[in-house]
């Protein structure tokens, strides 16, 4: 994306190997087939090309293009669009924290700057051993289990600075790691496959991580009569604690805001990304 | 006020009323639960008999705008020869919502049996189901459901009838919070940009492929097995004459006990919060949004309104998706507004030049206010861009940006100018994440209720 165009076009990109065709085609012509209209399959057809080469590559575009009877243009066009789409060789795990406001509120901001640090990489960078791309993302619809962090795209949810970096850290080292909620890890290009509309066939990956997740089950449990509702009511309007009873070794904290006035370094909300979020198409 | 009644006694799971099994997501359990009752009276009824009865029961669509679901149904032109399309809306995407997921990674089923009957009262052969792309857990769990169902012959040839047949297409998309807007999500469906569309017309005249079409939430469609199978004087029995019906509540960010609390419309976020353990330990309610980002903000004064479509909308703001995001104290509400800023500028879709340059420049100057380098003249500079962008898009994702904007200006503009006149934001960001007040920073327990 960086590199400077001499006027000389750009070679068409070259083609799959023959055997690498002729098994994307075969996958192709099942995901037509899924829609009335071909052009739709072209959303699971990015995934599917993710799935061959990590990346949406020119050759993955071309790909695209000729099985749609589209052109370049166009499916450069959408996949430029969605986020999903990486467009530079990255890590066989994608890493996402959430920043969005209410995780980052409850810690994903820290565990953000703190994993950058840990890694050396800024958003969107891949550590040196391909292993890791981290990037924040934005809400992954799980706010009940907050802070959260995603790999490729499977929920660790309650997260802590210490254990996402025991996180990085196990994946790097290849150990095995098993999400809150989800199937044991598999790699970027697999987990691409299974976003093109192929089940995922390890014996388990459906049942893995059980039901519900506890939070899930909050208002149950309490409809249920599993769990007493609060013992002592205080309306939460109140200064006072409110009915929950602190364990004996917890202090409860000063109940003022810091009076700190000085402009504060973690409170600048996206310090990476000091010239605005057009600039995040060069990531 | 305070609340007496019990938890069994205000809450109500339907949806979520055997989530706690342990293979809760399988046909299996879903039979064992009242599953596909409400498809086989549905089946048995006239398609339009269905529409009524829907309507009749007044559900209303849980996706944010309030829509009545039978009314949508009921929109789709009939005898017209053109192939009709049910798409469900499993973009679930809106800051603070996380009430689909759940659902569909619990009990898919109970979406694909609403789907059945939706497509019977439409009169479609083929439904989609556009799922985010980044929840594959849920992913997994839809194509297993849809695989069971055809199967089990809910769904594939003569599902709905002899010659009727049922097509449903799990769909993945590729990040991109503007495809819940449901022209957006069309757009996106037939492999283009996810841009929004101008209406008129409305999906359901020119739709997926210019065809008739009803695009649905996840949890609208969910709820309306347990609507067929125990009626719509059950369902009516809860909520409000304007607001019937059983919904769930998510409750997230600084309170004791967050999680889905399933519950008949109108209750109010006191007394969830009062049987839920209420705040997180020694810290109070500050602002809160009842249902994501783009419902204005409220505040503790707002504990006692009615959570359902007009009770919020009385308040000043919108029961949106329901996404009670509950802020404390200790947070800052120029932070939390300058990120749902980002979140719109980064997710603007760029075809409405008021939303993808005001919510641009809107971001900058939130920066600065909340770096300590605004100016007083910045704070109606963001009031006035808000009021440019507000309304004057295609879609309501502008109009979402500007809700954070006008509510915390509305409640909170004494904590824009201190950022101003201190040079600076008050407040510790540190003392707002859940390892706050465990001491070292390192506990990762989520505080949690001991009762």
């Amino acid at each position: 994306m960086t590199d400077v165009s001499l006027g000389m076009p750009q070679l068409p990109a070259p083609d799959y190997p023959a055997e690498v065709r002729e098994r994307l085609d075969a996958d192709a012509r099942e995901i037509i087939g899924r829609y009335p209209d071909s052009r739709s399959a072209l959303l699971p057809l990015l995934h599917l090309v993710q799935s061959e080469e990590g990346h949406v590559t020119r050759t993955g575009i071309r790909f695209c293009a000729e099985t749609l009877d589209l052109t370049t243009a166009e499916v450069t066009a959408v996949a430029t669009f969605y986020t999903m789409y990486r467009r530079k060789p990255s890590g066989d795990y994608q890493v996402g924290v959430c920043t969005n406001t209410l995780c980052a509120v409850l810690g994903g901001d820290e565990i953000f700057e703190e994993l950058q640090q840990h890694l050396s990489v800024g958003n969107g960078g891949t550590t040196d051993d391909g292993k890791v791309t981290l990037e924040h993302i934005e809400c992954n619809a799980a706010c009940d289990f907050a802070p959260v962090v995603m790999v490729n795209w499977e929920f660790f949810d309650n997260q802590t600075v210490e254990s996402a970096k025991k996180l990085v850290d196990d994946l790097r080292a290849g150990r095995e790691v098993t999400p809150t909620r989800g199937a044991p890890l598999c790699d970027f290009r697999q987990t691409s496959r299974i976003l093109a509309g192929f089940p995922d066939e390890r014996p388990g990956a459906v049942e893995a991580s059980g039901g519900a997740g506890p939070a899930s089950l909050a208002g149950l449990r309490l409809a249920k009569g599993e769990e007493q509702p609060a013992t002592r009511v205080v309306s939460p309007r109140a200064e006072t604690v409110p009915g929950v009873d602190l364990p004996a070794d917890d202090q409860a904290p000063e109940s003022h805001p810091s009076s700190h006035d000085a402009p504060r370094k973690t409170s600048d909300s996206d310090p990476s990304h000091p010239a605005g979020p057009v600039s995040e198409e060069d990531r | 006020m305070m609340t007496t009644e019990s938890p069994e006694k205000l809450l109500s799971p339907v949806l979520s009323a055997f989530w706690d099994d342990p293979r809760s997501w399988t046909l299996e359990t879903y039979l064992r639960h009242d599953g596909y009752q409400g498809l086989r009276k549905a089946l048995a009824m006239a398609p339009d008999d269905v529409i009524a009865y829907v309507k009749d029961a007044g559900l209303r669509g849980r996706g944010g705008a309030g829509f009545p679901t039978g009314m949508k149904w009921q929109f789709i032109p009939q005898g017209d020869d053109k192939p009709h399309y049910l798409v469900v809306n499993a973009d679930e995407s809106e800051p603070g919502t996380c009430k689909d997921i759940p659902l569909l990674f619990a009990n898919p089923h109970s979406l694909i049996e609403g789907m059945i009957i939706a497509c019977h009262a439409i009169r479609s052969n083929h439904a989609f189901i556009y799922l985010r792309g980044e929840v594959v857990p849920v992913l997994r769990r839809l194509h297993e459901a849809v695989r069971e169902a055809y199967a089990a012959g809910y769904l594939g040839k003569d599902a709905l009838g002899p010659g009727k047949d049922l097509e449903i297409t799990v769909h993945a998309g590729a990040g991109a919070y503007i495809c819940g807007e449901e022209t957006a999500l069309l757009d996106s469906l037939e492999g283009r940009r996810g841009q929004p569309r101008l209406r008129p017309p409305f999906p359901a005249v020119a739709g997926l492929y210019a065809c008739p079409t009803v695009v649905n939430n996840v949890e609208s469609i969910a709820s309306v097995p347990a609507l067929m199978n125990k009626g719509k004087d059950w369902f009516r029995s809860m909520g409000s004459e304007k607001s019937p019906g059983f919904t769930l509540y998510s409750l997230s960010g600084h309170v004791a006990r967050p999680g889905q609390y399933e519950a008949p419309l109108g209750i109010t976020l006191r007394q969830l919060l009062e049987m839920s353990g209420g705040m997180r330990p020694g810290h109070r309610l500050k602002f809160w949004t009842p249902g994501g980002s783009s419902t204005p903000l409220l505040t503790d004064e707002h504990l006692d309104v009615p959570l359902d479509y007009e009770g919020v909308g009385a308040a000043g703001s919108m029961l949106g998706t329901k996404a009670l995001q509950c802020f404390d104290e200790t947070t800052c509400v120029v932070r939390a507004v300058t990120r749902w800023t980002e979140f719109y500028a980064h997710e603007s879709c760029g075809k409405c030049t008021p939303c993808r340059e005001g919510t641009y420049w809107l971001v900058q100057l939130m920066r600065d206010i909340e770096a300590g380098k605004g100016r007083m003249s910045d704070i109606d500079k963001i009031d006035d861009i808000a009021d440019n962008i507000n309304g004057k898009s295609f879609c309501a994702l502008g109009d979402g940006a500007a809700s954070p904007i006008f509510s915390s200006l509305k409640y909170f503009r004494d904590e824009y100018e201190q950022h101003i006149t201190g040079r600076g934001c008050p407040f510790d960001p540190a003392r707002s994440t859940v390892w706050a007040d465990s001491g070292d920073g390192t506990d990762n327990a989520h505080p949690e209720v001991k009762a």
